[in-house]
């Protein structure tokens, strides 16, 4: 890789030692993906929960603080942590967890990194805007950035989304460049979806047909452009079941106005996606009817997710357990406006700050007896069996009313 | 199936000689394995209940999140982490966590590399020629006990 006289001061180590750490990471990862040099970065998003991490994560993240060197020298900050320190108890987890957490924050502050700990930053804190080069790293994150935003990150890793933090720069490959971002695959969508799990399992069947990281599908034939909160559950069920990073949708994402634009003018339609093709991949999930908890994660919720939820537990009584995830941000608000109150007074309960899948997943199922698993996130499902759960693909209502009766109708 | 050597696109670390385990399908840390364990736990993967632990991975595609950039390093610092993987297409995560965790990688082939390496057989792989080969019986490494299945070797030939 070509280095400049910065790089190449920091790779001699004179920029101290934690610097010199991060930008061998860097170049070990970019000489793989034969990048020709470094790109600046504007920004740094790190996934470091501990269940991912574990001890030898975290003993890397202290050495790293221990040099102090003061840091990172771009904004940095967190996806969800593996916890709601509040509600801990609630969800079983040991103290070694919490321990373990405490751990990883105090080193990540010391670095200078600012703990945000959420996954939906860029309906939080500050989205990326067209062409702005970023190290982003939750999957859901790149991929709404990348596609909503025009952005340009690659999947980032939390040791490569930090090696991006302490040296301001990451290597130039894969969606940083725009060979990158022309469509590779063309798919046309007969039917809009309406509810957030269907958005969700749309893009898991875009995702499984783009089939890679390095395929962009292109989407055409949507009625309407999509909210917010739609393109959150579509992008982030597409990069986990296709490890996709960049969507197109015809006429409405900035760099797809028209096909030509991204190269789709010279590719056939190549697969036709229909309203029972969205069926077909929920009910391959609907195994059984009875559940043992809710959960709405993954992504986190934003104010008005959290807004419709409490509308719809107003004057039921659950019977099982229903968790509502969102983030630091948007706690408060949910707070203020009192959904909080109508949700954990039909018996849910509000957590911020984690995602359900980060927060020792398996652990919690063993400890708590949770195995069926009702959700609205396509993601959810598609991470969850893996962790030895039945997780269930159900609309947001239907969630609910399932808390209330024990089953999914 | 052949005894061919394949070149890749994409390498990274040390030279390993070990069993593979094949399969057409993907991989994700956080999404298949049950890293406690050394097992692929994910009941629709083509390896489940398989160890990984010292075997090297001959896979289709990277799937799924950005976990897999801990995870690999947490699971060589206990010692239940793959020799190495193989994969016709990389994401990022994976070479990220590659790098990390000290896995030896290659990634990128010309032919669908799960079909052209048998499940369980003998294999080196070698990124400093960014190959992987299939090894004849007189080319296996030698064990105390005998058992060549799990033998893994690092460094140069």
């Amino acid at each position: 890789m070509k280095l400049n006289d910065e790089e190449q001061a920091m790779l001699a180590g004179e920029a101290g030692i934690v610097a010199k750490t991060a930008i061998e990471h860097q170049i070990k990862v970019g000489k793989f993906f034969h990048a020709v040099d470094f790109v600046p970065v504007t920004q740094a998003h790190i996934m470091a929960d501990t269940e991912s991490l574990g001890q030898a994560g975290v003993v890397w993240l202290e050495r790293l603080a221990d040099a102090n060197e003061g840091g990172v020298r771009i904004p940095t900050i967190t996806d969800p942590r593996g916890t709601d320190f509040s509600k801990a108890s609630l969800l079983g987890q040991a103290e070694w967890m919490l321990e373990l957490e405490r751990r990883a924050i105090n080193a990540f502050t010391r670095l200078g990194v600012s703990m945000t700990d959420t996954c939906i930053n860029y309906q939080t804190v500050l989205q990326a805007t067209r062409d702005e080069h970023v190290a982003f790293g939750d999957t859901g994150v790149v991929v709404y950035s990348n596609s909503v935003g025009g952005a340009r990150s690659n999947f980032e890793g939390g040791p490569s989304a930090l090696s991006a933090g302490l040296t301001g720069r990451t290597p130039r490959y894969g969606y940083h460049l725009d060979a990158h971002r022309q469509a590779t695959i063309r798919i046309k969508a007969d039917w809009t979806p309406k509810t957030l799990d269907d958005w969700g399992a749309l893009g898991g069947i875009v995702g499984k047909l783009a089939g890679n990281y390095w395929q962009v599908p292109l989407l055409e034939g949507l009625d309407r452009a999509p909210t917010s909160d739609e393109l959150k559950h579509f992008g982030a069920a597409m990069a986990s079941f296709g490890s996709t990073a960049l969507f197109h949708l015809l006429g409405i994402t900035p760099e797809a106005q028209r096909l030509s634009d991204v190269g789709a003018d010279k590719l056939p339609v190549a697969h036709r996606v229909g309203e029972k093709d969205v069926q077909a991949l929920k009910n391959h999930y609907a195994v059984e009817k009875d559940i043992d908890v809710v959960v709405f994660s993954a992504p986190q919720l934003s104010i008005y997710e959290l807004r419709d939820l409490a509308t719809m537990c107003e004057g039921k009584q659950f019977k099982k357990p229903l968790l509502a995830i969102t983030s630091p941000q948007v706690k408060p608000d949910c707070d203020r406006f009192g959904y909080t109150q109508r949700i954990e007074e039909a018996g849910g309960t509000v957590l911020s700050g984690m995602c359900f899948y980060q927060s020792y997943a398996r652990e919690m199922s063993e400890t708590k007896g949770w195995k069926r698993l009702a959700t609205n996130s396509a993601k959810l499902v598609n991470i969850l069996g893996g962790y030895g759960y039945v997780p269930m693909l159900a609309s947001m209502n239907e969630c609910v009313e399932a808390a209330q009766t024990g089953a999914l109708q | 199936m052949s005894n061919a050597s394949h070149k890749s696109r994409h390498a990274m670390g040390k030279r390993v000689v070990g069993q593979a385990l094949v399969a057409h399908d993907g991989f994700s840390a956080r999404y298949d394995l049950n890293r406690l364990e050394g097992v692929f736990s994910r009941p629709a993967h083509k390896l489940v209940n398989q160890s990984y632990v010292d075997k090297i991975l001959v896979l289709d595609t990277a799937k799924g999140g950005v976990a897999t950039a801990w995870m690999l390093h947490e699971m060589r610092s206990r010692n239940m982490v793959p020799s190495a993987i193989v994969f016709n297409t990389v994401n990022t995560i994976l070479a990220q966590g590659a790098a990390l965790g000290d896995v030896s990688m290659l990634a990128g082939f010309d032919v669908d590399i799960t079909s052209q390496i048998p499940h369980g057989a003998m294999v080196e792989v070698d990124p400093e020629a960014q190959t992987i080969r299939v090894l004849s019986p007189d080319e296996y490494p030698q064990t105390t006990s005998g058992d060549a299945s799990t033998r893994k070797v690092h460094g140069p030939k």
